[in-house]
């Protein structure tokens, strides 16, 4: 009894002290934005690394997500006898406004996420970030602060081209597989297509580009031990990235889509 | 009387409930080569640590040249970091970086310098620790041993007036720690610095040692010369610099 007793109260400690020193890392974070301009080359690499360099698996992605909704939605459609117009009105909807933001998203934490994650907590057990403070250099400027600003602006750029890419698998497979043309395809996309859904699908990708970002710097440098730490802080990274991204997009919904 | 360079005032830290440093107290003055010895774990390098800012006491303070370090932040800390030079016990080098990025990182970052300055400045260091052949390499490339020297380099970049050295020999063979030893003494000279090295390696303590501090139980338990430890009677000392398994301190 006494055990259980002493064990909750050893973890709420330790998530307070969790919640407490994420909020100190956000607010070293914003206070290091009045550094930015020390920071433009590092940013422009983490642009590169962390964005461009993401492009084949959102890529790969991308396509088959497009082509599985086409198919499925074909496939639900011939119970219903629904015109295959609508083929491209659906896949468009669900492509633009969920799965592009929310499924790249996820994808971006796995690879990305935990890549900082993992960096960050070995520069920590290997004493780097230590070097970096012990040098002067305030390490949430020369660490953090880059990688969650590419974090920030490639998330919705990987979605814009994650749109693109989904939406040509999807009309691949309408084409060769469902026998829809390519012009009846299109005009259901563009029946369906709304600007705002298309920002508001932008909007999401920022919002979680920023979750990933932080939550992967915070446990990098929270990381303690040796390899296990670090393991320990690469998991965490992308369990909690995926569950922040789920229950931010379902706020989204709500805010975005008033029933 | 003149100031001390480093004055350690009631330093107490614990982790996790079990106290670490448990009031230490010392005063380290310019020119002084100090070496602190002690079990592994006893809080060495936690010491060093807060002599660098990088960690918080629990109590206490740490005052570099009449300035209690505990009150700074931002720039004024950093500028009191950069009068302080520290190679790390796994010599802590970017591994994305080569040797000469490592070196010349703190320079670029203080945007003082420029290209053409700063590549001759970690020349001139690299030729301290005699690595220049080794600038273009990555930490991956080299041994154990260059990479504590290209740490040293490193640590030494801004014309530190302070070193602090956490284990520098550790992990390395007699001969390379040899080496190190006389480097450390060579820097010391050459450059006109005060050091602190933390260690448990009793040979590298007597060698580069004016002075040496041991730590036991949180607190400083002896503080004399070489000569002046060697003759010391008292039984944890005498247990700890001769090595024996046997006696008041207990392993942990």
């Amino acid at each position: 009894m006494n055990y259980g007793v002493e064990a909750i109260g050893r973890h709420s400690v330790s998530l307070i002290s969790r919640i407490g020193s994420f909020f100190i890392l956000i607010g070293r974070l914003i206070a290091s934005l009045r550094e930015i301009h020390r920071s433009f080359g590092l940013i422009v690499e983490q642009l590169y690394l962390i964005g461009l360099k993401s492009l084949p698996l959102i890529a790969v992605i991308s396509v088959f997500v497009g082509a599985v909704s086409a198919w499925q939605a074909a496939y639900q459609f011939k119970f219903i006898g629904a015109p295959p117009r609508m083929l491209g009105q659906a896949v468009g909807k669900a492509v633009v406004m969920e799965l592009a933001p929310v499924l790249s998203s996820i994808a971006f934490a796995g690879r990305v996420g935990a890549g900082i994650a993992a960096e960050l907590g070995t520069m920590r057990v290997t004493e780097q970030i230590d070097a970096l403070q012990s040098m002067g250099i305030n390490p949430v400027r020369y660490l953090v602060l880059p990688r969650v600003l590419a974090c920030l602006v490639m998330v919705p750029f990987l979605v814009v081209f994650a749109n693109f890419i989904a939406i040509m698998g999807a009309l691949v497979v309408s084409i060769v597989g469902v026998d829809v043309t390519y012009e009846t395809f299109l005009n259901g996309f563009r029946d369906s297509f709304k600007v705002g859904d298309f920002i508001n699908g932008l909007i999401k990708a920022g919002v979680f580009g920023l979750v990933i970002g932080v939550v992967g710097c915070y446990e990098g440098f929270s990381t303690q031990g040796g390899a296990h730490g670090v393991g320990r802080a690469t998991t965490m990274s992308v369990v909690l990235s995926m569950v922040l991204i789920l229950v931010f997009n379902f706020i989204f919904a709500v805010i975005l889509f008033r029933l | 009387m003149t100031t001390p360079l480093i004055k350690v005032e009631g330093l107490r830290k614990s982790f996790n409930g079990q106290p670490i440093l448990d009031g230490v107290d010392f005063e380290i003055y310019r020119g002084e080569s100090v070496v602190v010895i002690g079990q592994s774990g006893c809080g060495k390098s936690v010491l060093l640590k807060h002599i660098m800012r990088l960690l918080d006491p629990d109590e206490g303070r740490v005052i570099f040249d009449g300035q209690d370090i505990g009150k700074l932040s931002g720039r004024d800390l950093n500028e009191v970091r950069l009068r302080i030079g520290m190679l790390f016990q796994s010599a802590a080098l970017f591994d994305s970086m080569t040797v000469a990025e490592n070196v010349g990182l703190c320079l670029k970052e203080m945007r003082r310098h420029t290209h053409a300055e700063r590549n001759r400045i970690v020349m001139e260091k690299l030729e301290l620790v005699g690595l220049t052949d080794a600038a273009s390499k990555k930490p991956d490339e080299i041994s154990g041993g260059m990479r504590k020297r290209v740490g040293l380099a490193r640590a030494i970049a801004t014309d530190p007036e302070m070193l602090l050295y956490d284990e520098p020999t550790t992990g390395l063979d007699p001969i390379t720690a040899d080496l190190i030893n006389d480097l450390i003494i060579d820097l010391t000279q050459k450059l006109d610095v005060t050091s602190i090295a933390v260690t448990h390696d009793m040979t590298a303590a007597y060698k580069v040692a004016s002075r040496i501090f041991m730590l036991y139980e949180g607190k400083i338990e002896f503080d004399g010369t070489p000569d002046e430890i060697r003759a010391s009677d008292k039984a944890t000392v005498q247990q700890f610099i001769t090595g024996r398994a046997k006696g008041p301190i207990k392993v942990r």
